[in-house]
């Protein structure tokens, strides 16, 4: 009987910053959208939050692609 | 495909039937938090989970090469026992279903092949070690690794988000759910499908009618997909209320954080070689984001109950699979008993069910005593109304509203009761 710690290890550890970096980004691009719409409503414009937000988003939307590489794969 | 026997058609239409209940067993998984946060409408949910299970049956080309995972010795394995242990785990499935407890169908499959071959070739043909290293610590570690991330996550998210507009929140936060929620009914379809074309593809080999190693035939493939997928979309509706509203409240951010910490979990453990069970992964990311919230509870009572089945998943496929081993040994009527068996029990516990009946119109709807005793206490009938209608059949004038006169003739009553 030999338990693989190391394979549990690393599970552990991808998961977790894995995990608070996609919740992270995606919440940072969901206030970015609406820092967006609170410019807009005083008629102004926050570019760089709007940017920011877009990538926050694709670096999430590039996430779910790679697990779906790992789905077929 | 030549001769195919009774017992291999019986084999097949009950791997079928395992991938059925396996389906609406683990819609819960995908799709508990999506539905409990309004993220989805019931309905829609499940039918996307179900779409997505059945492509994810096609998606991988990959066979499930050992459907017990080293656990028992496979090489001599007949139909019967795997019949007999598909039994087992039918009947676990659909028990815990009844009193909407989410358990693992691996582990009850696990267990059913367990029971089975120790019953049809003795202790020798198990692997005792693998029982503790791929059974027990992954039942353990999987829901502390998704619920550590999952509240560390829904943490974050709190913090990070703290100034964001609601309705804004709202809409985003609805979009991540569906797509990891997307994500974890795709790999679903991908291993659990696989599972069943594994049992299949085996049962078909010791039958004689594939060659060893062959990859499974299309149509194993294609019916698989379709089982796990019918199963999905009926939804384990009582599974998914216990998941989504009874371990703890989620909000959409929570969902959100569960959700992801699940799909992240499943993908990371199966491809780092250290495979972890879905149905422990998100029950512990559902609890770890629930503790994620200031002031956020978890209610354990039910987590409790949660754990005793997980425990008691392997132990009890296995003594049925052993049990209906033991009968098809005794010859074809034996395996034929099994099979009626199987059907009558299922239908027992489906008629259980309809005593309440929790469907897409009250997933979400739950009492504060938790879900789970509303369930149990659904199925078994309290004991003192049985007894009040039982005197009130048996002296129909006296029995309501006069404790006196119901005293008064107890030996009439016992003899008749």
């Amino acid at each position: 009987m030999k338990i693989d710690w190391a394979a549990l290890g690393s599970v552990f550890g991808v998961s977790l910053v894995a995990t608070v970096l996609l919740v992270g980004l995606f919440t940072l691009g969901i206030a970015g959208l609406s820092q967006k719409e609170k410019a807009a409503r005083t008629g102004g414009s926050a570019p760089l939050a709007v940017t920011g937000a877009y990538l926050c988003f694709a670096a999430c939307a590039a996430a779910v692609a790679f697990g779906i590489y790992l789905i077929v794969a | 495909m030549e001769s195919f026997s009774l017992i291999l058609a019986i084999v097949v239409i009950t791997a079928l039937a395992f991938d059925f209940t396996n389906g609406f067993h683990d819609t819960a998984n995908a799709m508990a938090t999506t539905i409990s946060t309004g993220a989805m409408k019931p309905k829609i949910a499940v039918a996307m989970s179900a779409v997505l299970n059945l492509v994810g049956a096609f998606l991988s080309v990959e066979v499930a090469n050992t459907i017990s995972k080293g656990l028992v010795d496979e090489s001599g394995i007949q139909p019967e026992v795997i019949f007999a242990a598909l039994v087992g785990a039918i009947l676990w499935n659909l028990l815990t279903w009844l009193v909407g407890l989410p358990s693992s169908s691996s582990h009850a499959l696990m267990g059913g092949l367990l029971g089975a071959t120790v019953a049809s070739a003795g202790f020798g043909a198990v692997h005792g070690g693998t029982l503790i290293t791929n059974v027990l610590i992954p039942a353990l570690a999987a829901p502390l690794v998704a619920g550590i991330a999952a509240t560390v996550g829904a943490r974050i998210t709190y913090k990070l988000g703290s100034k964001t507009e609601e309705q804004t929140a709202k809409k985003g936060y609805r979009a991540g759910q569906i797509a990891s929620a997307a994500l974890v009914s795709l790999a679903h379809g991908t291993n659990d499908a696989q599972k069943t074309m594994g049992v299949i593809t085996l049962a078909l080999v010791t039958g004689g009618v594939l060659v060893p190693d062959s990859d499974p035939p299309v149509w194993v493939i294609a019916s698989a997909g379709l089982a796990i997928a019918l199963g999905t979309y009926l939804g384990g509706w009582r599974i998914i209320r216990t998941m989504g509203k009874g371990l703890t409240d989620l909000q959409p951010q929570q969902g959100f954080a569960a959700q992801t910490s699940a799909a992240t979990v499943i993908l990371a453990s199966s491809h780092l070689g250290f495979s972890l069970s879905t149905t422990h992964s998100v029950s512990g990311a559902v609890m770890g984001a629930g503790l994620g919230r200031k002031g956020g509870v978890v209610r354990w009572s039910t987590a409790g109950r949660m754990l005793v089945a997980w425990l008691l998943t392997l132990p009890a496929a296995a003594l049925v699979a052993a049990g209906a081993e033991y009968v098809t040994q005794q010859g074809t009527w034996g395996t034929v008993l099994v099979a009626v068996f199987l059907v009558g029990s299922s239908l027992a516990i489906w008629l259980l069910s309809r005593r309440e009946v929790v469907d897409h119109t009250n997933v979400n709807h739950v009492e504060e005593d938790g879900v789970v005793a509303d369930a149990v206490a659904a199925v078994t009938p309290p004991p003192t109304v049985a007894l009040e209608e039982e005197l009130d059949r048996v002296m129909p004038s006296q029995a309501i509203g006069s404790p006196a006169a119901a005293g008064e003739k107890p030996v009439t009553t016992a003899a008749k009761v």
